[in-house]
């Protein structure tokens, strides 16, 4: 059987500030190549911590986390960088994008600290992306002249630029009106669909939840259905 | 990690807060450029007072001292042999005061590679006679040519050629202050009256003006052979020998040397006039402690300025990490921005700093001391360069190097969580 891209086992994450409070109660999950899996729960259950956690930015747990079959408890910080890197997507509730920079520059980043392609050739990738999400004609705009559900697509796209093993994301559509939910919405399906991208998103909308190929709901820091 | 990747956030960063970074580097160059011109000027300064004594004086003096015997006749009696003298109101003896066999030694002096010139020295307290008032005053025996080549005489000479001392016979050099004294003008005689009482008519042929009142008044330059005529002294009469090196700072070891083999008394300058060099050195380490502080000063500044940066940009660091960029490469960016504020705020400080020194030098600077200054004296010394240079992009990188690592240390989930 194939490796999963994502695996969790025995998680527990504890609160420690003011009084020591079990946020993560022994999560066990996998997510599988192209799967399309979405966390529910109500606010405080503790899907966004897990995120973190899985997301390899929170290293402070008990457990284990395997992504693409490798164990990231035996990483230092530099080599976890390097991992969400290359191997994860992100996008925020909100979107996070450099007003410093283009919109262009702002999805060649990753691919630039990565350097596996040149200049031209991740320039060439980046307006794929873009494309791909219809706001090429916004490539030379600086990210603060954009629309709000403009600025998801360009965080989208960001996320895809080193071809991720797992695009995952918290509450994306959070910000966003029903319009714009819907067309992020999309073109998650698109790529789970489509490219065979792994997705796994965490939100509170039952809605879109009910659309994802799996969902996984939690409640207190455990996971009550899969 | 390629640099140029991190150049260039680098850059976007400080153009987005253009006008705080610009001020930083101001900062920088404000420090940089008074560093310099400080330097500049102080050390200048240093070596116009220093050369206004030390270039007039011999590396080393050798002459005879006038003193008492050390071996007084009691000592070689056999009969107290075994006694400890004391003996009361013992008087110098001999009073010779030239030096012995001073034409060879001189001779022999002039063979040594380690010394750029020697002349010769003959000192004389004389009365000039005006009128009906005799002013006392002092007639030193010189070889001018020496005299103008070791000691750059002719820099005092304001009225008059020096070189005429050896021409004309029988011709004096009075100074300035003396002559006006004695209303007395180049061409006219002067009657010189020794201790012993001989009498001579001299022909001024110069005035020199030292910037030292004390010596204007009083010091007057004959020639060698006019002294030892006036003092009815022979052509071997020396009083004293003067040797410039080409080392200053070998004169106390040569003078202890020379000091023995002549069986002369020997003085160095560090020994004669060692608050000069005191006095160099303490206005030295006030520059320097200046131009130091302005420059930890502008430390902070950038220490500030980057501090307010990482606060603006915590967002901006915080998806960096989250989108692959480690702790190593964020503090990486802000040190390239704390480095490249100090290498611009250098380069125009240097600049500005060479400009300023420029500009001090061209400022009218005349004194009645010092006939040859005619702008404020300034040193353009290349170590000064080097040394603002270093210490400007020493400070800007400790004052990067905090906030930096401040910067590395931001925890993603912290900023992200809290939107």
């Amino acid at each position: 059987m194939e490796t999963p891209a994502l695996a969790a086992k025995n998680i527990v994450k504890y609160f420690s500030d003011p009084v020591t409070v079990k946020v993560l109660n022994d999560v066990s999950f996998s997510v599988n190549r192209g799967e399309f899996v979405s966390v529910i729960g109500k606010s405080g259950c503790g899907k966004s911590t897990l995120l973190y956690i899985l997301s390899t930015m929170d290293t402070e747990y008990q457990g284990e986390l395997y992504i693409d079959g490798e164990n990231m408890k035996l990483k230092d910080h530099s080599q976890l960088a390097d991992v969400r890197n290359e191997k994860i997507g992100f996008v925020f509730q909100f979107h996070y994008l450099l007003n410093e920079f283009s919109v262009l520059k702002n999805v060649m980043l990753p691919a630039l600290k990565l350097a596996r392609l040149s200049h031209e050739e991740i320039e060439f990738k980046a307006m794929e992306k873009l494309k791909l999400l219809g706001i090429e004609n916004e490539a030379r705009k600086k990210a603060n002249q954009l629309s709000g559900g403009q600025k998801q697509r360009v965080a989208i796209a960001r996320a895809l630029i080193n071809d991720p093993l797992i695009i995952m994301g918290d509450e994306p559509t959070g910000n966003l009106d029903k319009k714009n939910s819907d067309i992020v919405f999309d073109i998650f399906k698109q790529l789970a669909s489509e490219m065979k991208q792994t997705l796994l998103i965490v939100t509170h909308d039952q809605e879109f939840a009910n659309k994802t190929d799996r969902i996984i709901e939690m409640e207190d820091g455990a996971i009550i259905r899969q | 990690m390629k640099f140029a990747l991190i150049f260039d956030i680098a850059r976007s960063l400080m153009l987005a807060r253009f006008r705080q970074t610009l001020i930083a580097a101001i900062g920088v160059t404000f420090s940089i450029t008074m560093f310099i011109a400080l330097l500049g000027f102080m050390n200048g300064l240093n070596s116009l007072l220093d050369g206004l004594i030390l270039n007039r004086t011999p590396h080393i003096r050798l002459y005879n001292e006038i003193k008492p015997n050390e071996k007084q006749p009691l000592l070689l009696s056999e009969e107290f042999r075994n006694s400890y003298p004391f003996i009361h109101s013992i008087k110098p003896s001999g009073g010779r005061i030239e030096i012995h066999n001073a034409l060879a030694i001189m001779a022999e002096l002039k063979k040594d590679n380690r010394i750029l010139g020697v002349s010769p020295k003959i000192v004389s307290q004389v009365f000039f006679n005006s009128g009906s008032v005799d002013i006392t005053g002092v007639i030193n025996g010189v070889d001018i040519d020496q005299e103008t080549r070791l000691y750059a005489f002719n820099d005092y000479v304001i009225d008059g050629k020096s070189s005429d001392l050896k021409l004309v016979p029988n011709s004096i050099i009075l100074g300035k202050a003396a002559a006006q004294t004695m209303m007395l003008n180049i061409g006219d005689l002067v009657q010189v009256t020794t201790p012993t009482g001989e009498r001579m008519q001299l022909k001024i042929v110069a005035f020199f003006q030292s910037g030292l009142q004390e010596l204007d008044k009083t010091q007057s330059y004959a020639s060698i052979s006019t002294t030892q005529k006036l003092m009815g002294k022979s052509n071997n009469y020396i009083s004293e020998i003067q040797i410039k090196l080409h080392d200053m700072n070998k004169a106390p070891a040569l003078a202890k040397q020379f000091a023995e083999i002549f069986n002369v008394q020997a003085t160095d300058i560090q020994t004669a006039n060692s608050q000069f060099e005191t006095g160099s050195s303490v206005r030295s380490i006030i520059s320097y402690a200046v131009g130091i502080t302005l420059l930890i000063v502008a430390g902070f500044g950038i220490y500030n300025i980057l501090n307010m940066m990482i606060y603006e940009k915590l967002d901006t660091i915080a998806i960096l990490k989250a989108t692959g960029f480690s702790g190593k490469d964020v503090n990486r960016i802000f040190i390239t921005i704390a480095l490249t504020i100090g290498i611009f705020g250098a380069v125009f400080g240097l600049l500005l700093g060479y400009l300023s020194s420029y500009g001090i030098d061209q400022i009218p600077f005349e004194t009645e001391a010092l006939p040859t200054i005619k702008t404020y004296p300034v040193a353009y010394n290349i170590s000064f360069y080097v040394i603002g240079g270093v210490f400007a992009l020493v400070t800007t990188y400790l004052a990067g190097f905090f906030p930096a690592r401040k910067a590395g240390r931001v925890d993603p989930v912290v900023i992200i969580r809290g939107k």
